[in-house]
Order: structure tokens, then sequence, then C-alpha cells
């Protein structure tokens, strides 16, 4: 078992997860997307998931709040303030969502309701979690829509009458809905252009400072990730191979993984950053199938003869750092 | 065994495609309503084609079944009873499947051949052309059916052929549209501009390139129009337009229906080739759905979950 | 909406009628080398019949002036008289269609109820012992003729157990009028009806399910669930409305296809719609009845074809503030 590690901060931990795993079944037998991760954020901070698709992240983020699609199975622990998430009853399940924990989603095409005006999936969230009703609710959607840079006005629009930037403001202001106490924001700039990208980033910062939230913020793109978070965790093939304070990791990674993903130079506007963002050759392991030892190996730059036979575990790294390595444990 | 010179690509075309045989066969046996389908399919055509060996022709002429009992019940007169006019009602069964499976084949090679025709050149010429051809396409598919084959029926009168044509150029529209959407999105691909750039005729092009990325898909539709062709032969030959020489399921539910076999109760008439119609067009359809999950690109890459 | 959206659908619509009476002329002129020979097979004219004949299917003069001439009368509602009763075409369908109105536009309507229903609950749990059992049940009524599904209703409910009459559109032998009428009606209509809707409730099932899967795979129905809404208003007031647009048109173009798809079922029961006309125009021939019913058919189509374009662009906002 890895050594724990005290937060850096003396804040009470808001969240606390466990070696979760997260298994889907497929017609090609069962797929376990996540293997064991542990995290823990303390209050007001903001912590970086890293990594490119197909390694767990999105997964691991739709787990935290039991929303993984029908059949797929959750185990470990995930404590949101103290309370064991995984074993809610249904009933207190459906009342935290949203108040105690929040999701902003990509804000794609369809990621909002297509034949429902933008204000009233706003209202809706409100008045379920009955912080108001009719008029007052309506009042607070003006007032959420303003605090993300939108004229209160435009709750009447359609999702597909928004741009891209708009609808990620939407959703933000519908995260927001409920005053939760934990954000996850599951890459909330990735369909965007950069110069939007620059501002929804901005607006998250000053809404993090503004309400005191605590954010895990989910991107493939480890550079934004490095301004906007305390600590940074990079994911692959389903488990963390490497976390500790933005800076360090950004600066002077431990993993190698985690050295590509901070050395790419995404051509502005190229879409294929998205789906190889360090950069290396090859595709991340399909999880019924992973590599002996370390799932790094077979693209590892500086692979070494032991890789393959020695099975990875988070290593102490340094201050308050740990990486999934062997060059870290030498 | 043994090639010591590099396989030719034919070679290896031919190889590919028989492994993707053997896998689309494999996926199929894996489809247990598919297997179901093709098993009832074939009981029924070996009755068709075994027909002489099971039933001499002659039982079906009423001239010939004058010592027969009348209504007789299959308790009476095994094993499907006899009509109105003491024929056997078994033989007309076993004939009638082959006229009935006759016309839904034929017919629908007519409205396969046609409309994948009609879809290719639509959809690779596009433009003026590829417009008229829509046009008209989409104009045969607001014409409602019935009362179309109705009218060509009564007008070029009732016989074999007829049949077959009206079903037939009724029934095109729809697979016309499917190819040409097929086709248009197989002209965007990269190696067809390639090809053309390399100077590759059109005939080319459809042939090497369009055609066998199409037959899949053809095949899949063709086996889903074959219960359309003979339910709608099934309702014509009832309607009293098909060929009054020839039995058909179709047209013992007609001399059923004229004979009174229902105020008779003589249910031994009118339910088993509903029945045989029944089976046959579900064999079909589970056929087809089966194929269409293995062979139709657009379905190929559906999320299990 | 915009006003220019609705005319060019209207434009369209008109056009394709346009079409469809020139067809119709030309479908029964030219197919046929002789029509009158062709229609009146079996029957013996003397040489005066047949010249009166040919003067009353105006098939003296040149194409031209016959087509002309058919236009003229087309466009006045004049559709010549049935060979059989000597009525007006015009009339006899407007004698036939009610009947024909009532028994497809229940049927519709329940059918589409009924199969969104069955669509939604096999599409929700799918793979479920409900979605096979639904699936199967749609697929199996779905593959057979809906006349003989008529003849099973009408051999067992009417027949052998004399719960309902065996046709007809009322007891010819009672005197009732008002609602006691109607419910006489309604009671003959009762067989007729319930084979049209078991006939046709499939297709709405499987369009359905396959509509509601299609829309399950979207991202805005894991949001409403982390909203912490319940399952039951997930589906009912974010999947079911999103899914449920395809299958409005298929069932307002339905109603325009079921109107012509009557006719077996209509002649199983006697029932006196467009659906027996056309059968007993078939058994003439009925020149004049059958051009004027495949007029109607079509025209029938062409028109809900069109309200159903209409509707689903009120429907979906995306095309309605396009």
């Amino acid at each position: 078992m890895s050594a724990d590690i005290q937060p850096a901060t003396a804040a009470p931990t808001l969240l606390s997860v466990r070696d979760l795993h997260v298994t889907y079944p497929t017609d090609a037998g069962p797929l376990e997307a996540v293997r064991g991760v542990d995290l823990e954020l303390g209050a007001r901070e903001t912590l970086g998931l890293a990594g490119e698709s197909g390694c767990g992240k999105s997964s691991l983020a739709t787990a935290l709040l039991r929303l993984l699609p029908r059949g797929a199975k959750v185990t470990g622990e995930v404590l949101l303030e103290g309370e064991d998430v995984l074993g809610m009853k249904p009933g207190r399940l459906r009342a935290v969502r949203w108040t105690g924990m929040a999701i902003v989603f990509q804000g794609a095409l369809h990621s909002l309701n297509p034949v429902q005006r933008v204000g009233d999936q706003i209202a809706e969230a409100i008045v379920l979690h009955a912080k108001g009703k009719g008029p007052r609710a309506a009042t607070r959607v003006g007032e959420l829509l303003e605090l993300v840079g939108m004229p209160a006005r435009r709750a009447r629009d359609y999702p597909h009458q928004l741009s891209g930037g708009q609808r990620q403001r939407v959703l933000i202001a519908l995260a927001l809905a409920c005053d939760p106490k934990l954000l996850v924001a599951d890459e909330p700039t990735t369909a965007l252009d950069v110069m939007v990208q620059a501002q929804i980033l901005r607006l998250l910062e000053d809404l993090k400072e503004q309400f005191g939230l605590t954010t895990l913020f989910i991107t493939h793109d480890l550079s934004t990730l490095a301004a906007a978070c305390q600590r940074i965790a990079v994911m692959y093939a389903g488990r963390i191979v490497e976390e500790g304070p933005a800076h360090a990791v950004f600066d002077a990674p431990a993993h190698p993984y985690t050295r590509a993903l901070a050395a790419a130079f995404p051509i502005i506007g190229d879409p294929a950053f998205r789906h190889n963002p360090s950069g290396l050759a090859g595709d991340p392991p399909d999880p019924r199938a992973l590599p002996s030892g370390c799932p790094f190996h077979p693209r590892c730059p500086v692979m070494h003869e032991e890789c393959p036979r020695v099975d990875v575990e988070l290593w102490p790294a340094g201050e308050g750092r740990r990486a999934a390595c062997v060059e870290v444990r030498a | 065994m043994s090639a010591v010179a590099a396989p030719s690509a034919k070679r290896i075309a031919w190889l590919r495609r028989r492994r993707a045989a053997a896998a689309a066969w494999s996926d199929f046996r894996h489809d247990r309503a598919g297997m179901i389908g093709l098993v009832i399919l074939i009981l029924f055509v070996a009755m068709a084609l075994a027909a002489p060996l099971i039933v001499p022709e002659s039982e079906l002429r009423a001239i010939n079944a004058l010592d027969n009992p009348v209504w007789a019940s299959p308790s009476e007169f095994s094993p499907m009873g006899t009509d109105s006019l003491g024929r056997s009602v078994w033989a007309q069964f076993v004939w009638g499947a082959r006229i009935s499976l006759l016309v839904g084949l034929a017919a629908t090679v007519m409205a396969m051949l046609i409309g994948t025709v009609v879809g290719v050149a639509a959809g690779f010429y596009g433009g003026r052309v590829g417009g008229v051809l829509m046009r008209i396409t989409e104009w045969f598919l607001v014409i409602p059916f019935l009362p179309l084959a109705i009218a060509l029926a009564a007008v070029l009168g009732p016989s074999l052929t007829n049949i077959i044509f009206v079903i037939g150029i009724t029934s095109w529209p729809s697979t016309a549209r499917l190819v040409r959407a097929q086709v248009l999105t197989l002209k965007e691909r990269l190696y067809v501009d390639r090809s053309r750039a390399l100077g590759a005729s059109d005939a080319h092009l459809m042939g090497r390139h369009i055609m066998p990325n199409i037959s899949g898909l053809i095949l899949a539709n063709t086996t889903l129009t074959v219960p359309i062709a003979i339910l709608s032969e099934t309702t014509l030959s009832f309607l009293g337009l098909g060929d009054p020489t020839s039995t058909s399921w179709g047209k013992m539910l007609e001399d059923s229906f004229q004979q009174g076999a229902l105020t008779e109760q003589a249910w031994w008439y009118y339910v088993p080739p509903g029945l045989g119609v029944l089976f046959v067009v579900l064999a079909f359809t589970l056929v087809g759905h089966a194929l269409e999950g293995i062979l139709d690109p657009r379905l190929r890459n559906a999320p299990t979950e | 909406m915009s006003p220019r959206y609705v005319i060019g659908k209207l434009g369209g619509s008109l056009a394709t009628l346009l079409f469809v009476v020139v067809f119709n002329f030309f479908l029964f002129r030219i197919v046929a080398t002789d029509p009158v020979a062709n229609l009146f097979r079996g029957r013996n004219l003397t040489e005066s019949q047949r010249d009166e004949l040919v003067h009353e299917f105006g098939l003296d003069g040149s194409l031209l002036h016959q087509f002309w001439a058919y236009v003229q009368q087309t466009a006045s509602l004049n559709l010549g008289r049935s060979y059989s009763t000597n009525e007006t075409v015009v009339s006899e369908i407007l004698d036939a269609a009610p009947a024909t109105i009532w028994l497809v536009g229940v049927s519709t309507i329940l059918s589409a109820v009924i199969g969104v229903a069955l669509g939604i609950a096999a599409g929700w749990r799918r793979r479920s012992k409900t979605d096979y059992a639904a699936t199967t049940f749609t697929m199996t009524t779905y593959s057979m003729p809906d006349f003989w599904l008529g003849m099973l209703l009408l051999s067992l409910f009417a027949v052998t157990l004399g719960w309902f009459p065996v046709g007809g559109l009322q007891d010819p032998t009672s005197t009732a009028t008002g609602p006691a009428l109607w419910a006489d009606q309604a009671y003959h209509m009762f067989l007729p009806a319930l084979t049209l809707t078991l006939a046709y409730l499939g297709e709405y099932t499987l369009v359905m399910r396959s509509s509601l899967l299609d829309t399950m795979r979207e991202d805005f129905l894991v949001l409403a669930r982390a909203k912490g809404l319940r399952d039951v208003v997930v589906r009912n007031r974010h999947a079911v409305p999103n899914a449920l647009l395809p299958v409005v048109t298929l069932a307002a173009i339905n109603f325009g296809f079921v109107l012509s798809g009557a006719i077996a079922v209509e002649a199983i029961f006697s029932w006196p719609g467009l659906g027996l006309a056309t059968y007993d125009a078939i058994n003439g021939p009925d020149l004049p009845m059958l051009q004027g019913l495949f007029l109607v058919f079509s025209a029938s189509v062409i028109v809900f074809n069109l309200l159903a374009d209409l509707l689903y662009a009120w429907l979906d906002p995306r095309v309605r503030e396009a």
C-alpha cells in the first residue's frame, strides 16, 4: 500500500477517495477503467487531474456521484465531507447531488437538453433543491447568468442558439446554482478556441475566489493545470502515476509520462492534440489487455530492463510528491 | 503450401475477404435470433423447392377433388383439411409457398437492381442528374403503395409477371435512398479522391471502391425488403389482383374469404397461410437484422452500452 | 417558423399533387394500349357500347385534348361517374369517407399512444424482460398481414364467441338514432379498429424504442441525473421529449398512409369506407372510381406529409427558432 501523504494545507478534507475501482460490462468482458485511485481534496483547494483520453479520468469524475451507466460497478470509498457516497441511500444521494458536489461538463452541443430553454434547465436545479420557486428562481437564474458574464435575458434561449463559449458559461452557472462546496470541472475548455479558453479559465478563477470553492479540474492539457491548481495528479491506464504541488510537477516532472505531457507544444487549434497530448508514439493501452509490470513501459522513452516486471506503486518523490516510476525509487 | 514470393495484392484481398466472411459467420452464429430465422427460412425454402415431391400438383385442381369431402377439418382429411371445393389445403399450402416466395424474391431482386442503380448514380454524380433522380425517388415514396399497386395491377391485368413488376416498381425507392446516402459518405473518403487524382475512370471507381463497400448494406437491405414484398403479394392476391392461374398464400386467403371459410369456421383454410406468411416474414426480418448488425458500417461502431 | 418555410413546403406539396394528377391520367390511358378492352375484359361489348364508352372516357380525340379535358374536370372536382352505381365519383367518395376517417383516426391514435408507451418501457430498460417481451410482441404483429389478423379476430370474437358483430357499420334492422346509433356504430367498429391498432402499433414501439436508445447516449441525460432528479423524471422530462420528435412526425405521416392501408381490413369487416369502395371498384373494374380513389389516397398522403413537416418544425425548437 502506498504511504499516506498529509495534505499540504491544514484545511479539513472535503473529498476523500480511497482505492476507487470502476468496471464497465462490455460484450467482450468487464473493462476496468479505474484501477485503484486515491485522492484527497482539502477545503478551498484546487486539484488538477491530467491524462489523455481513455485514462479513466472522466469515469472517475462521474463515479464520484454514482452517475455511471447502469451495470457499471464502483468499489472503494468516496467520502464527501465525511459522508460515504457509495453507500448512500438513493434519496440522500439525490439530495447531495448538485448541493454537495456539482459537475461542470464539457460544453458540447448535446451537453444541454436541446428542446428546453437554458434558463429553465438552471431553474430546474434550483427548484429541485428548494432554493427558490417561481419568480424567485427566475431572479436567481438571472443572477447566475450575470455572474458568469452573460446577460440575464439569454435565459430564454435554446442551447443551439448559443456559441460554445456561452454554452460553457451556462454550464458553469448551472453548476453553481445550488451553492455546491465541491466543483468538478470535466474538460471545461476542451471544445473551445484558445481565446475563449482563456476567458473561461479566468472566469473559473474568479468564481473560485469569490465563493471559496473546492475544485477538481480534469483535463488533458497539463499546461492549463499548472497555473490554475495547487496540486496536480496525473492519470495513466486507470491509475495515478504522479502527484504533487503543481509547479513542481510541471517544472520538474518525476514520471516520464508527465515529462512528455509537460513538454508537448500544442499547435494552436490542432484537434489532434486532444487525442495525443503527450506527443508520444503509440496509443494508451487497452484496459482489457494491459502490459505487464508498468503499463507505460511500451511507450516509455527511458524504459529500463526491469520495467515490464515491476509492479509499480506511488513511491515518494520529494516534498509532498509521489510518482509510480522505478527511477524515483533509485 | 508456400509462397516464396510475397503474396499478391489480389491474394491478400481474397484472404481478407475470407477472414471477414468467417468473422461475420461467427457473429451471425452468436446472434441467436438470426440463427432461428435462418433455420425457419431453410425449412420453408426446402418445402417450396420440394413441393412436387411432397404433394403432386394435380391435387390443386378442383376436378381431381370431386371425391373429397368439402370443408373437411384436418382430423377428417389430413393433414390440413379441404376447402369448399374439396381441394386439399395442404397441397395449396405447399404449392402456395412456391409462388409467395418466388414473387417475394423476384420482386425484391428487381427493386434492388433498380434501387441500387438509381442510388449509386444519384450519389455518385450528384448535381443535376442526382437531383432529378432523387426527385423521382421522393415522389414514389410519397405515393401510397397499395393504391398505386392496385391501379397498376388493375390496368396491367392479373398475371405472375405483372405482380412481380408491380411490387418491384413500387419498392425500389427506399433502397435507392439508402444506397445514395451511403455512396455520398463513401465519396467523401480520401481514397476515392486519391484514386481520381491518379486518373481512375468513373467505372473503375464505382466498381472497385463504391460497390464493394455498399454490397454489405445492399445484402442486409435486400433481406429486409423481401418480407415487405411477400406481404405486398399476400395483400394484392387477397384483393383479387394476383395470378388467377396459380395459388399462393395470399390467394388461399382470398379463396377462404370468398368461399365463406369464416362463417363455416373452417380455420384450417385461413390460419395456415397466414402463419406461413408470418413465419417467413419474421424469419427474413431476423436474418436481415442480424446481417445489418454485421455488415452495415454505420451500425458497426455503435457503443454497446 | 418563417412564413418562407411554410410557403416553401406548401409549394412543394402542391407540385407533388399536380404530378399525381398528371400521373393518374397517364396511368389509366397510356399503360394499356386499348384501355376500354383492357378494363372491360371478360365483358362482351357491342360496337355501339364500345363507341359510347370510348367517348365517355374521353378516349376519342387527341391525347392532348383528352389530357386537357381531364385536367379541367379534375380541377372542378368532376371525377366522373361510377360505373357500377352511376352516382358521381365525388359523391360516392364523400359518402364513404367518414367511416374510414373514424376507423383510421381512432386506430392511429390508439396505436400511437400504446405503441409509444411500450417503446418507452422497452427502451429505457434495454435488454430487460419487458424489452424482450415488447419487442417480440411487436415484431410478431408487424410480420403478419393486417387483414389476416382481422380474420382471426373476426372468427374468434364474432363468429365463434358471438361477442361482436361480423361486419357492417350498424345493425341493419335497428331504427336507433343519435347516441344509441353512435354506440351501435362504435360497437361495430371495435373489431376492425382493434385489428388496425394491433397491426400498426409495432412500428411506433420499434421507432420509439430506437429513438429513446439514441437519446439515452446523449450527455444531457447524465447532467439531468447529476442534478439529483429521480430516474422517472429524467426519463419523462428529458429523454422522452427529445426521443418523441421523430415519432410525432411518423404518426402524422402514417395517418396519411393508413387511410389507404385499411383497404383489406375494411373488406374483411364489410366496413363501408373508402377501403371497401376500392375493393368493390377493383372487382368491376370501375375505372372512374379507381382513378378518383387513387387521387384521394395520394392527396391525403401529401397533405399529411405537409402537416407532419410543419408539426415537426413547430415542435423542434432547433428548426422553429433557426
